[in-house]
């Protein structure tokens, strides 16, 4: 069943138009995560869900039911905001049950409703506290607890970590996936941070000016980015994307980065057969940070020896876990991540390999997927 | 190498004293002045109020006589029980008007900003004319009731001004006219600081209008309150020029304040001594409010620092 559908959905404000017909479907069960940069309309797409806001067009429907005018409180849904938003002058235990004193439910019922949700969030000592007196994580925790004590049909998260310190924010990330799996709930987040999406999400929408750019799972948005804007926004490092052109010979296609130069680097494509029309014209190759690695790697599941060109170096990054080399191909920059105990010089050349089973080509007019 | 930068730490705090000075001399020269003046003319207050100076100060020691005599008289008795009618009811008064008009003016009402420069105004008038104008207002032989008369309903009454039992609520009708608006800024200031996600997460947990105001956003006003309180229950006490224009303590003595006693006392009946004894009893009063404020805003200050 689908818990969410979203149809033809725009919001204008006087002549600005954040949001340009959004079309969603999100199935029950789903941690489905709305990623992009800020401004991109996800929490005013958010705030339309939660009835908090109005759309000027379209449809919302959650589980089954058009809910457009229908108040917040009716449309069977829970909402973790990104300040938490406790009622500062209840105690945690009054912040939990509010919302079930305001639907009239009884006290005894509150009191076990209560005490499942203290247990599976472990805030039992806190419930007589005050939120003043949490810490950023109990009031997480906290707000999280007055959400799902209402066993809602949709659970909205708006940016839930942001305001946490780095340590604590994939504490509770690990957390909240923790809680999906185990209770199965049907949860839309919001945040701009993508690797919050690819790590919880089971399908990620990257937004940008008002528009779903793509609308998949979290290896397929990494794998195959519909566009130039979701292949560089989804990865840290992020995707090299560099102009290079498309050639074929006798055996097959080939892309050609830097063509005519003396340092050009050509990458037999093996399987590209949609990128046939583009022989003989520019394209943009996308290729990840990890496919490009020390010259004495072998990737994982390769057949045959992999593809080795020696570039130059500019500035080496270890990190500790790998080290990131900023080299150039065919004259294009690139970013490489090679083995952390391995010290490139730069100004110096050195040996890479390259994976060229995972490169992505784009249209370097509408920036699309052609590969 | 040390001794260096010692001189060096040396010449700028020097240097920054120089370049401090003006701001020492615009705080410290008149708080001095003010603090000297305030002290030593409530030393000599306290002073006169032992002796049996009358017309003029002399010296003397009456003990507590002056205390006994003016707590005896039946026009600080009044004033006393005015006081505390006046000071509960326009303190009450006033803080729900305040409270009522700051969260009408919340509701994203067009023209907010000169609605709100028309509650505030009043603050900005002398209390001499809220007293002259209220006076005439309430006067019921040229104000509203002649206005009423004028207009047909010819058995109208509402002569409070002139009336023993009801004179008094003149004074807290013109009292809450001249400072609701300070009240309302202050409460509105305090609505518009609360976060806004608190407010939506109540509409999402289905909490009407009246209960999400009255379950979350009012609790977290009550520090404002109790400074609304705090100020408005200090220009109760020390009520007097409000007082003095519109109804002089009268009719007789009906609306007689602290203050009024004070000043009848000293200029009118030449009796300094018990006069300044009335006024060491305002200031009393006075610190029954304000210590436990101080005490108060000490202990909050004490635990945000420690949170």
């Amino acid at each position: 069943m689908a818990a969410l559908s979203i149809r033809a959905l725009s919001k204008r404000y006087a002549n600005l138009e954040v949001l340009k017909g959004i079309d969603l479907d999100i199935e029950s069960g789903e941690f489905t995560v709305l990623v992009g940069p800020s401004g991109c309309g996800k929490s005013t797409l958010l705030n339309i869900v939660a009835g908090l806001d109005r759309a000027s067009d379209g449809t919302i429907e959650i589980g089954g039911r058009v809910v457009n005018d229908v108040p917040p409180k009716d449309r069977d849904i829970a909402m973790v905001f990104q300040s938490y938003a406790l009622y500062p002058s209840m105690t945690v235990r009054q912040n939990i049950t509010f919302g079930m004193e305001c639907r009239g439910i009884a006290k005894a019922e509150q009191e076990k409703a209560l005490a499942n949700v203290a247990r599976l969030l472990q805030i039992e000592p806190l419930l007589a506290r005050k939120p003043s007196q949490l810490s950023g994580g109990q009031r997480q925790r906290v707000a999280m607890g007055r959400a799902l004590v209402r066993d809602p049909l949709l659970f909205l998260f708006d940016e839930p970590l942001s305001n946490l310190d780095a340590k604590l924010r994939v504490e509770m990330r690990m957390e909240i996936k923790r809680l999906h799996q185990r209770i199965g709930a049907t949860i839309i987040y919001v945040t701009h941070d993508q690797i919050e999406a690819m790590t919880m999400a089971t399908r990620i929408a990257v937004m940008h000016r008002g528009v779903v750019q793509q609308f998949a799972d979290p290896d397929t948005i990494y794998r195959y980015p519909a566009n130039l804007f979701v292949a560089r926004f989804m990865g840290s490092p992020p995707m090299n994307t560099m102009p290079a052109r498309l050639e074929a010979d006798a055996g097959g296609p080939v892309v050609v980065i830097g063509a005519g130069r003396p340092d050009e680097v050509r990458l037999r494509l093996q399987g590209y057969d949609a990128a046939a029309s583009y022989v003989g014209r520019e394209v943009v190759l996308g290729i990840r940070p990890e496919c490009i690695a020390e010259g004495d790697r072998v990737f994982s599941g390769a057949v045959g020896p992999p593809v080795i060109v020696t570039a130059p170096v500019e500035l080496v990054e270890p990190t500790g876990a790998e080290t990131i080399v900023l080299l150039r191909l065919g004259g294009e920059p690139a970013q490489a991540r090679i083995s952390p105990d391995i010290r490139p010089t730069p100004g110096a050349t050195a040996s890479f390999a390259l994976d060229t089973r995972r490169l992505c080509l784009f249209d370097p007019e509408t920036e699309r997927l052609i590969a | 190498m040390t001794h260096a930068a010692s001189r060096a730490t040396g010449r700028s705090a020097t240097s920054e004293m120089v370049r401090r000075l003006p701001e020492y001399l615009v705080i410290w020269v008149p708080l001095l002045l003010s603090a000297a003046h305030l002290i030593s003319f409530s030393i000599w207050t306290i002073w006169i109020s032992f002796t049996p100076s009358t017309l003029i100060p002399v010296s003397g020691w009456v003990g507590l006589r002056n205390y006994n005599a003016v707590l005896a008289s039946r026009n600080w008795q009044i004033a006393f029980d005015n006081l505390l009618l006046f000071g509960i009811a326009f303190v009450l008064l006033s803080l729900i008007t305040g409270l009522l008009l700051a969260i009408l003016l919340d509701q994203r009402i067009r023209a907010e900003n000169a609605l709100r420069t028309i509650f505030l105004y009043p603050l900005a008038v002398s209390f001499v004319v809220t007293g002259t104008v209220w006076s005439w207002l309430l006067n019921p032989s040229i104000g509203i009731e002649k206005l009423v008369h004028d207009l047909g309903w010819t058995s109208f009454h509402f002569d409070w001004l002139v009336n023993r039992d009801m004179a008094i609520w003149t004074i807290v009708i013109a009292a809450i006219w001249q400072s609701s608006g300070f009240a309302m800024a202050l409460f509105l200031a305090g609505l518009r600081s609360v976060d806004a996600d608190i407010i939506r997460a109540a509409q999402i947990d289905g909490a009407g209008p009246i209960r999400t105001y009255w379950r979350v956003i009012l609790p977290t006003l009550w520090p404002i309150t109790i400074t609304v309180v705090v100020v408005q229950l200090q220009f109760a006490i020390s009520a007097f020029d409000l007082v003095r224009a519109l109804t002089n303590g009268g009719p007789g003595i009906a609306t007689q304040l602290p203050a009024l006693v004070v000043y009848d006392l000293m200029f009118q009946r030449n009796q300094l001594g018990r006069g300044a004894a009335a006024a060491v009893l305002m200031l009393l009063i006075l610190l029954a409010v304000l210590l436990p404020y101080a005490a108060w805003r000490y202990v909050r200050r004490r635990k945000a620092a420690h949170a």
